[in-house]
């Protein structure tokens, strides 16, 4: 492994450190407070490549590497937790699934214009009311074919990007049983009839990415719509999850970089008992550890990236990464809120927004406790 | 369409500056970029190019061997090749001084440059923010003998003709001028981002090395016609004045600080 950065890496890390601080970090605490979704940088984003980072040139993405993918989501999240989040499942939840399982006529059809830019995001809807980690059996959704066309009732929650999306990848069930082939992906646009998408979720943090409850009744999509083997959506699914979570993993580094540059010029400009709280031994040691845990976290997400890269199994480490990503940036938060005192629990200082944002890693995308139960197995070899 | 756009690498405007014997010391700067007049020259380039995709952008810059990172994001921009003349700066003591030669040596650099590469427009920032005397741009102009437009906000060109838009206090003015021409640019639409494509593109794109011997200069028009006396960092700010007493007396002594001290009303 050998991480330095190549003269267009450089580059194109450089590029999206700048696009984020002039496009997202200057309107992250408006994005919070009023929950709108920030389409004046996303528009932008399509013409930079960050809309289909690893769909295929062939496709109108820009083909970089699950590496390259990781920097450009770090440095979004640096800039804003709520954009970063809907982009990174744009790219890694709802293009994923297409460029791995779709036909050439499918990903012609719905994941040129994803990568684009051109129109609006992709969503996928996995989890329901009754199905959240447990997706094999809890899934109710149902898809029956009928003519030419899957019919298509039930409801999802949790569904990042809905009403900002021309299309969402649904999960639902297509065999009878409960069974581990049981499951498909079919793509469902959000203007088809019978889609309701409620009212976005109030939630802790990431506000301006929209969440939100979808209810089909009776939704009529063709059948070439289904992507990949029928009954594969469940393994598709996990496929496409340990991609994500490379791209969450990356997400937390950059909330949690984010929360330590605020925090370290603070500190140096922050004075008490007459010097800069920045040279007591007790703020010192905690700059140390939350430094030199982001590192930490940073180079486990590239080494699950490399794997991945490298077409080697990557499960285990992407799950790790992530894991460990999401504690970091909790423990990096709470100790930037705490070097600010009072003025870290005020909404004037960006620490408080950034403490809330991050709350979600170690929820979406397989939880925490998930994820330990993918990384017992791959240890224990069960 | 041949386009000349010529860039300047100037310490980034978030890095420290500190001053020694009269001179920036170049050893505390940590990060350079492409001086914004100069991305605003190349972006009305660039817009020209969008209409008219035969138009050929050539950057040209002069620098030590870091001018190459600013060179590759113009590249990946859009523009189509670049020409760097290496000019290492020479040391003064121990202190590197990064602008060792005056505007007009740079300008007669050039503008030599320019006449080796041929051109039908030549864009130039209106001035490098590092030493903001803005006359390397006037200067090539004059050397050149080309009609020159200073401050362009935009350009459209058609036929032989250049239609600038300018600003001008408190509005707008809009020029003709017949190519070949000079323009300084003093804003643009916000200069483009690189896309993804165009980075992994840029190190395709040919990049010539030249030294400043090569373009036959004459010695005398390299030598500095103006000398520093002295260089000095802006005074540091002055403690605040707390105005003590009853309310009364207070608002009095403000507005007497105001009109008589501070002379703002």
């Amino acid at each position: 492994m050998n991480f330095t950065l190549s003269a267009e890496q450089k580059l194109f890390k450089q590029t999206v450190h700048e696009y984020s601080a002039a496009e997202l970090k200057t309107r992250a605490a408006d994005v919070d407070h009023s929950g709108a979704f920030n389409w004046v940088a996303v528009r932008k984003m399509g013409p930079l490549g960050l809309l289909g980072l690893t769909t295929p040139e062939e496709y109108g993405g820009a083909g970089v590497s699950a590496f390259e993918a990781a920097l450009a989501i770090e440095q979004l999240g640096w800039g804003c937790g709520s954009t970063a989040l809907s982009v990174a499942a744009h790219n890694s939840l709802a293009c994923a699934p297409i460029a791995l399982f779709g036909t050439h006529a499918q990903k012609e059809a719905f994941l040129r214009p994803l990568a684009s830019g051109a129109g609006r995001l992709g969503a996928l809807a996995l989890t329901e009311p009754g199905a959240g980690s447990d997706l094999a059996g809890g899934v109710k959704t149902t898809a029956v074919p009928e003519g030419d066309s899957w019919i298509i009732d039930g409801s999802k929650m949790w569904t990042t990007n809905a009403s900002v999306a021309d299309l969402m990848v649904v999960l639902v069930r297509t065999e009878p049983g409960s069974g581990t082939h049981t499951l498909s992906l079919i793509v469902v646009p959000t203007s088809a009839p019978g889609v309701t998408i409620a009212p976005p979720e109030k939630k802790m943090g990431l506000r301006g990415s929209p969440t939100h409850a979808v209810s089909l009744s009776d939704v009529r999509v063709p059948l070439e719509n289904l992507i990949g083997v029928r009954g594969n959506g469940l393994q598709q699914t996990l496929s496409v999850l340990d991609g994500g979570r490379i791209g969450i993993g990356a997400l937390c580094v950059g909330l949690a970089q984010a929360a330590f540059d605020e925090t370290l010029s603070y500190a140096k400009q922050r004075h008490t008992f007459g010097k800069a709280i920045s040279q007591h031994q007790a703020i010192q040691h905690m700059l140390a550890d939350m430094a030199t845990e982001i590192e930490a976290a940073r180079l486990m997400v590239y080494e699950a990236a490399y794997l991945k890269d490298e077409g080697k199994p990557f499960t285990q480490m992407a799950a790790m990464a992530k894991l460990f990503a999401s504690q970091v940036s909790e423990r990096v938060c709470y100790n930037a809120i705490q070097i600010h005192g009072g003025y870290g629990y005020s909404a004037n200082f960006p620490v408080e927004r950034i403490y809330r944002d991050q709350r979600l890693m170690a929820i979406g995308e397989g939880t925490s406790e998930i994820l330990r139960m993918v990384i017992a197995r791959q240890v224990l070899g069960v | 369409m041949k386009i000349l756009v010529f860039m300047k690498q100037v310490p980034d405007t978030a890095a420290p500056i500190s001053v020694k014997d009269n001179q920036v010391d170049a050893s505390k700067i940590d990060k350079y970029a492409a001086s914004p007049y100069d991305e605003y020259a190349l972006e009305q380039a660039l817009q020209i190019k969008d209409k008219a995709a035969d138009t050929k952008i050539t950057l040209v810059t002069l620098g030590p061997a870091r001018v190459r990172e600013m060179i590759m994001q113009g590249l990946a921009m859009g523009a189509d090749d670049a020409v760097i003349i290496k000019h290492e700066p020479a040391k003064h003591g121990e202190l590197v001084e990064p602008n060792d030669l005056d505007g007009l040596a740079v300008a007669n650099v050039l503008a030599a440059a320019a006449k080796k590469i041929g051109y039908d427009l030549i864009y130039t920032g209106t001035k490098g923010v590092d030493d903001d005397q803005g006359w390397v741009g006037i200067a090539m102009g004059e050397l050149l003998g080309l009609p020159l437009v200073a401050g362009a906000r935009s350009t459209e060109v058609s036929g032989g003709t250049a239609r600038v838009l300018r600003d001008v206090e408190g509005g707008k003015e809009k020029l003709e001028v017949s190519l070949p021409a000079l323009i300084t640019s003093s804003q643009a639409t916000e200069p483009r981002y690189p896309t993804l494509k165009g980075i992994m593109g840029a190190k395709r794109k040919p990049v010539l090395e030249w030294d400043i011997a090569s373009l036959g200069v004459a010695a005398d028009a390299l030598a500095s016609r103006v000398e520093r006396v002295a260089l000095d960092m802006p005074p540091g700010r002055q403690a605040g004045r707390l105005l003590l007493g009853e309310p009364n007396d207070q608002v009095q002594e403000l507005v007497r600080l105001l009109r008589e001290q501070a002379k703002v009303i």
